[in-house]
């Protein structure tokens, strides 16, 4: 017997709808995972996302399911209220690196602190994309940003940082993780890990990570096909991917 | 319950259980610590949560998290800790969530003084945040009416699906009176399921979004006009106590802690036979505009005594609108303003 895959649109991708995104964005790629997940695991009615301030504000036209906006890296601190009052629902935040790694420190370490029974996808592209590249925290060193026009000096702006590191070194949170969207064998990875971001939650245990190496072709000033080969060539050695944390 | 004696911010927190709050999020700060400290203790034992926040930024993003699931919700702060707050309570209004927010204010600017002030009246009536956002602010005077605008609190904050904030002063918190709490059932409310986030599946699969942002401007235009339209609607919530206005020739004007004083000066000018009266606004928004100019128009002055260097007198200003003289007396946080001083400056007055 033959097998017949199609590709079809993912019930939670709301109908009718295409995302605002450049071609070759990671946030597009990203969504449509999240969507699949959402699917497989049956929790269209269940699930609560958050909406950050970045190129995803719009985040929920595209995924079918409840949503609250959030204020400019403050998602963990209303995904922990939604939680809280609501511990029966799936809650996540998505959130870029201006948005969690700089804006959001504070939230962001506390709410894997307390480990929060809740899913972060964090979604790194090493530059601020909304508001047209500017630096980010997570800025590679001599990458060029409109506010560092000569490439990230590290003496006058520090390294960038490795979010999964630095919240590795905390006890309580349970799983962290970083994938990229760069090529189909990473896809494949990255949809395990946040799936599995998600099952964590459902099945009730603390607070789960996935650091996302996105592209952002656009304000890097490159093709979607140059913008891939550089996360491979550039990003990945400095982020490398691979589990930090899986409630050990 | 029979009638107790209680500390200002615990008649608080227990009237906010009372009335159904299950769930407090909050940062330390004095004078109001008795709140987070007497949450932390009840709530987890009746099912509920208490969160101590990272920080006042946090506490009140969680506070929007779970109005947004359509619970009862509150934080308490004091004036440092409300100016953080003041991102988060925009996005509310915007996002039109309801939430109940104390501010048990103490002197400013800035770092200020631990101690009691009434200086956040422009923060809470005026905005704070960013846009034009209204909250619904009350202004209790005693504790037993600390303990029934609490409870009312949630119910307005519910039914208008907006932020409302109470508005006390360092001396409610701390001062003991004898209260009575009784739990409290909410009148009229719309049902979660018509609004909240978390019943996709009550709802048949249609969804909720609640969001702040229009980018088209004709859309932000019509989300303006709609909450603007709600702010009018508030109207009638306005409260304001009369005392001894029938017969006035002197009017005064205070809220909170200060129209007790006040009250007491009103009490012994009278007796000298001096006819003076007391307007007090127990909304400061929806203001009690339309009831300050009809009884202005049959005084000749108008005395606005406030723990602050002169705020509640432009809103009253501009409702007596030169129907009479107008005159301001305060102190900044800290020193009240004394019975002797209020009278005396009425005597000055007549
Ligand atoms: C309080 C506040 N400060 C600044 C901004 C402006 N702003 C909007 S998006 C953004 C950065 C977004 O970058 P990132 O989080 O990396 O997301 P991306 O757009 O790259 O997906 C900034 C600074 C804002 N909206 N609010
Ligand atoms: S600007 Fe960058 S992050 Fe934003 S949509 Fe375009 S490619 Fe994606």
């Amino acid at each position: 017997m033959k097998e017949i895959k199609i590709y079809e649109r993912p019930k939670a991708w709301a109908k009718g709808v295409h995302t605002h995104y450049c071609p070759g964005c990671g946030h597009g790629i990203t969504h449509r995972l999240i969507c699949e997940i959402i699917d497989e695991l049956g929790i269209q009615n269940d699930t609560i996302g958050t909406a950050p301030v970045g190129c995803a504000a719009l985040m929920y036209d595209y995924i079918d399911v409840d949503f609250c906006e959030a204020a400019h890296g403050r998602a963990p601190a209303l995904a922990t209220g939604i939680k809280r009052t609501r511990p029966d629902k799936i809650v996540f935040t998505y959130q870029g690196d201006g948005d969690l790694a700089s804006i959001g420190t504070a939230e962001i370490i506390h709410v894997a602190n307390r480990g929060e029974k809740l899913t972060t996808i964090f979604i790194n592209n090493a530059i601020y994309g909304m508001t047209g590249g500017q630096m980010a925290p997570t800025t590679l060193i001599g990458q060029k940003a409109t506010t560092c026009p000569f490439g990230r000096d590290p003496q006058l702006a520090g390294y960038p940082m490795r979010m999964c590191e630095l919240l590795a070194t905390l006890e309580t949170p349970g799983f962290i993780t970083r994938v990229s969207v760069a090529r189909p064998k990473y896809i494949i990875e990255a949809k395990k890990a946040i799936k599995q971001a998600f099952q964590n939650q459902i099945e009730g245990k603390g607070y789960s990570f996935v650091e996302v190496l996105s592209n952002c072709p656009t304000n890097w000033g490159m093709t979607p096909v140059q913008a891939f080969e550089w996360t491979e060539s550039t990003m990945i050695p400095h982020y490398p991917l691979g589990v930090f944390k899986n409630f050990e | 319950m029979a009638r107790v004696l209680m500390k200002g911010t615990e008649a608080i927190a227990e009237a906010a259980i009372q009335a159904g709050c299950n769930y407090f999020f909050g940062y330390p700060i004095t004078p109001q610590n008795e709140i987070p400290e007497y949450m932390s203790a009840k709530l987890p034992k009746i099912g509920g949560a208490y969160v101590q926040a990272e920080s006042e930024v946090a506490a009140i993003n969680m506070v929007m998290g779970g109005g947004s699931t359509g619970t009862k919700i509150m934080t308490t702060s004091s004036s440092p800790g409300i100016s953080l707050m003041s991102e988060g309570i925009s996005y509310i209004a915007g996002c039109e969530i309801p939430a109940v927010i104390v501010n048990v204010m103490r002197g400013g600017p800035g770092l200020g003084g631990i101690l009691p002030s009434q200086a956040d009246y422009f923060q809470a009536t005026k905005g704070g945040g960013n846009g034009d956002y209204r909250l619904l602010v009350l202004a209790p005077s005693t504790l037993q009416e600390a303990v029934e605008i609490t409870q009312m609190a949630f119910d307005l904050a519910l039914k208008y699906r907006n932020p409302v904030m109470i508005l006390a002063d360092g001396f409610m918190g701390q001062m003991m009176e004898a209260v009575e709490i009784r739990e409290h059932v909410s009148g009229e409310i719309p049902p979660r399921e018509s609004w909240a986030l978390g019943c996709m599946g009550e709802r048949g699969g249609k969804r909720s979004i609640l969001k702040s942002l229009y980018l088209n401007p004709e859309d932000l235009e019509q989300h303006n006009i709609k909450l603007q339209k709600k702010y009018r609607e508030m109207e009638k919530e306005v409260r304001f106590e009369a005392y001894l206005c029938e017969d006035a020739e002197i009017l005064l004007s205070a809220f909170g802690t200060t129209a007790r004083i006040a009250r007491s000066a009103i009490n012994n000018l009278r007796n000298e036979g001096i006819k003076v009266g007391m307007l007090r606004p127990i909304t400061l928004f929806p203001f009690p505009s339309r009831k300050l100019a009809e009884l202005a128009s049959g005084t000749k002055h108008v005395l606005v005594v406030e723990m602050n260097m002169g705020q509640m007198v432009e809103d009253v200003e501009a409702a007596v609108c030169g129907k009479a003289k107008v005159s301001f007396f305060g102190h900044a946080g800290g020193i009240a303003p004394s019975v002797r001083e209020i009278e005396d400056r009425i005597r000055a007055i007549l």
